[in-house]
C-alpha cells in the first residue's frame, strides 16, 4: 500500500491515542487471568500469593465438566451446520444474478440488527407454543440464527474475489459442476471456510444472550458461569475458568481472522 | 458476470443444462437452505411474538382472545414510558460516546498505519468476538466495591472508603456498554475512511487547503455513512441489553430488556413481555429511521 503512504506525515498524538485505546480495550479482560493466579478469595489489590489451585479446582467440578461438553457439542454442531448452509448461500450471493437477491440478503443479515434478546424471546415463544421442550437442540437452533450472518459475511469477500477462470477451466475440461466445486472451489477457498468454521464455533461456544432463554435442564458453559456468579467463594475458580475460555477463544478467533485474509485477492495485505 | 460465458461445458447433462441456462434458479437453489432456516427461526417466532402480545394472562393460563390490553397497560402506566426513555438515554449516550472515541482510532488505522494494517484491525476487533458474558464480568472485577479500582486507590491512600458510584450505577452501565460494543462501531467507520479516494485529498492540498480544512471538507463528510452505520450497528444491540444492567447496574439503571427478561422469567407474564418486546423493536426501528433521515439531510 505504498500508494499514498507518504501523504500523511506521522502523527504522534494520534498514534499514542490509538495505542492507549487498544490498551484500555484489553485491560479489563487481562485482569481476569491475573487474579486467577491470586491465592486470595477476594478480587482486590494487593495480590496475595501465586497459585494454580483455582485451575486444579476446576477439574473437581462435575457440573462444570458436563456444561463444558454440552457447549462443545452445541458449538460443533452449530459450526458444521451453519458453514454447510453458508457456503452455498455465499456462493449464490457472490455469483448469481437472480430476482429478489437484495431483499433475501438483507433478510439473512437481520440478526445483526436485531437484539439477541428479541431473537431469543421470539424463538422461545414459538417453541413454547409448539410444545417443544427446551434442550441443547433449541440452544443450537438459536445459535444457528446468530452464526449464519457472520458465516456468510466471512465467506462472501473471498468468493467474490475468487478467480472464476479456474472454475471455467475445470468446466471446459468436462468436469460436472459438483466435481468442479469439490476439486476447485473448495480447495481454493479452504482458508475462508476454515475461518468460518472456527468463528462460528467460538461464537456458539461463548454465546449467552440466546442460551439464557433457550437452554433447558442442561446448561451450556456460559450458563453455568452465570449460575455460579452468586457464590463469592467460587469467584476465583470462575476466574480460572474464564481465563481458559478467553485464551481458547482468542486463539481460535485470531486464527480465524488471519485465515480469512490469507491470499485474499480482493484485499491485498491492507485488510478490510 | 457470467451470463455470456463463452466457455460452455463440453458434455452437459440435462440438469446441468437446465441450471446452466437458468442462473436465477441455480442461485435460489443454493440460497434456499439458509433462507428457509432464517424464515423458520426469525419470521415465525416474530410473528408468534406479535400474536402473543395481543393475548392476556388469565390466572396461570393464557387467554388467547386478541386485544390491545397489554399495550393499553403500557400507555397508562408511566413507568413504561420512563423505562423506555431511560433505555434510549443509556443506549444513545454509550453509542455517541463510543463513536466519538473510536473515530480517531479508525482514522489512525485507515490513514497512518501502512504496515500491519490487518493486524491492527484484528487486535481492535478480537475482544468483540469472544464471550460477551466474560467481558462484562471482567468489569465487575474492575469496578466492584472490593474491585481493582477501589482497592488500588485505597491502597495508594487516595481515598478512604470505596467509591460506591463505580458499580451498580447508570454510569457503570454506560461505560461497560461503550466498552463492549466498541468493535461494532470501529469497523464501519474504518471501511468508509479506507474507501476515500486519496487523490481528492491531494487535490485539496494542491489547491491550498491545510490539514484541518482537508479533514472537515473531505474526509469527515465522506466518512459520514460509516459513522451512521456505526451508530446504528451499536445502538441496536445496546437497546436490547439486559446482561450489563444485571451485572454492573443498580435499580436506577435497569433497561427495557431487563423487564422483558423478567416478564418471561420470574414474573411469568409472557403476553406482556411479548408486547414490551414488540414496543422495543418498534422503538429501535423508529430510531434507526431517524438516524437514516438525519444522514440524508447531512449528506445534502
Amino acid at each position: 500500500m505504498a500508494r499514498y503512504a507518504g501523504f500523511h506525515r506521522p502523527n504522534r498524538p494520534l498514534a499514542l491515542y490509538a495505542a492507549v485505546f487498544a490498551v484500555v480495550l484489553y485491560l479489563p479482560i487481562l485482569l481476569i487471568p491475573v487474579f486467577s493466579f491470586n491465592s486470595g478469595v477476594f478480587v482486590r489489590f494487593p495480590l496475595e500469593g501465586f497459585t494454580f489451585g483455582w485451575y486444579a479446582d476446576l477439574f473437581q467440578r462435575e457440573p462444570l465438566i458436563r456444561a463444558f461438553w454440552n457447549s462443545v457439542k452445541v458449538a460443533c454442531f452449530v459450526s458444521l451446520l451453519s458453514t454447510l448452509i453458508a457456503v452455498p448461500a455465499a456462493l449464490a450471493i457472490a455469483r448469481y444474478r437472480m430476482p429478489g437477491k437484495a431483499p433475501a440478503v438483507a433478510f439473512m443479515m437481520l440478526p445483526l440488527v436485531l437484539p439477541g434478546l428479541i431473537l431469543g424471546v421470539a424463538l422461545l415463544t414459538l417453541l413454547n407454543r409448539m410444545g417443544v421442550t427446551l434442550s441443547l437442540v433449541t440452544v443450537a437452533l438459536g445459535h444457528m440464527v446468530i452464526c449464519l450472518p457472520y458465516a456468510i459475511s466471512v465467506l462472501l469477500p473471498r468468493f467474490i474475489g475468487f478467480n472464476r477462470a479456474l472454475e471455467e477451466a475445470s468446466a471446459d475440461l468436462g468436469e460436472p459442476p459438483l466435481r468442479t466445486f469439490w476439486r476447485v472451489t473448495l480447495p481454493c477457498n479452504y482458508p475462508a471456510i476454515l475461518a468460518c468454521l472456527l468463528m462460528t464455533f467460538t461464537l456458539s461456544f461463548d454465546e449467552f444472550f440466546m442460551a439464557f432463554f433457550l437452554s433447558g435442564a442442561e446448561p451450556t458453559l456460559p450458563m453455568y458461569i452465570w449460575s455460579q456468579l452468586r457464590f463469592p467463594r467460587d469467584f476465583p475458580s470462575l476466574l480460572a475458568l474464564s481465563s481458559l475460555i478467553l485464551l481458547f477463544s482468542f486463539a481460535l478467533i485470531f486464527a480465524s481472522l488471519r485465515l480469512a485474509r490469507i491470499g485474499d485477492p480482493a484485499q491485498p495485505e491492507s485488510g478490510r | 458476470m457470467s451470463a455470456a460465458d463463452p466457455a460452455a461445458p463440453v458434455r452437459p447433462g440435462a440438469l446441468t443444462r437446465f441450471l446452466h441456462r437458468h442462473e436465477g434458479w441455480r442461485g435460489h437453489l443454493l440460497l434456499a437452505p439458509a433462507l428457509l432456516l432464517m424464515a423458520a427461526a426469525i419470521l415465525f417466532p416474530l410473528g408468534m411474538t406479535l400474536a402473543m402480545s395481543t393475548w392476556s394472562l388469565a390466572g396461570y393460563d393464557i387467554d388467547r382472545t386478541p386485544g390491545l390490553g397489554n399495550y393499553a397497560a403500557m400507555v397508562e402506566n408511566p413507568m413504561f414510558g420512563a423505562l423506555i426513555l431511560r433505555t434510549l438515554t443509556i443506549a444513545l449516550t454509550s453509542t455517541l460516546f463510543t463513536v466519538i472515541l473510536v473515530y480517531p482510532v479508525a482514522y489512525y488505522v485507515a490513514f497512518h498505519v501502512t504496515r500491519h494494517k490487518a493486524l491492527w484491525l484484528i487486535l481492535l476487533t478480537l475482544p468483540f468476538w469472544t464471550s460477551y458474558l466474560l467481558r462484562v464480568f471482567s468489569w465487575r472485577v474492575v469496578l466492584g466495591q472490593e474491585g481493582v479500582i477501589n482497592s488500588a486507590l485505597m491502597g495508594l491512600g487516595l481515598i478512604d472508603s470505596p467509591l460506591s458510584f463505580l458499580l451498580y450505577s447508570q454510569t457503570a452501565v454506560t461505560i461497560v456498554l461503550a466498552h463492549s460494543w466498541a468493535a461494532f462501531a470501529i469497523l464501519p467507520i474504518y471501511v468508509s475512511l479506507e474507501k476515500i479516494n486519496r487523490s481528492w485529498l491531494e487535490a485539496a492540498a494542491d489547491l491550498g487547503d491545510g490539514p484541518v480544512r482537508r479533514f472537515w471538507r473531505i474526509t469527515f463528510p465522506l466518512s459520514l455513512p460509516g459513522v451512521v452505520a456505526a451508530f446504528i450497528l451499536m445502538f441496536v444491540p445496546t437497546m436490547g441489553e439486559y446482561i450489563t444492567p444485571l451485572m454492573v447496574g443498580g435499580p436506577d439503571s435497569m433497561m427495557v430488556g431487563n423487564l422483558v427478561q423478567a416478564m418471561f422469567g420470574p414474573m411469568n407474564n409472557w403476553p406482556a413481555g411479548a408486547a414490551l418486546a414488540v414496543v422495543m423493536m418498534v422503538t429501535i426501528a423508529l430510531a434507526g429511521l431517524v438516524f437514516l433521515l438525519l444522514n440524508r439531510l447531512v449528506q445534502r
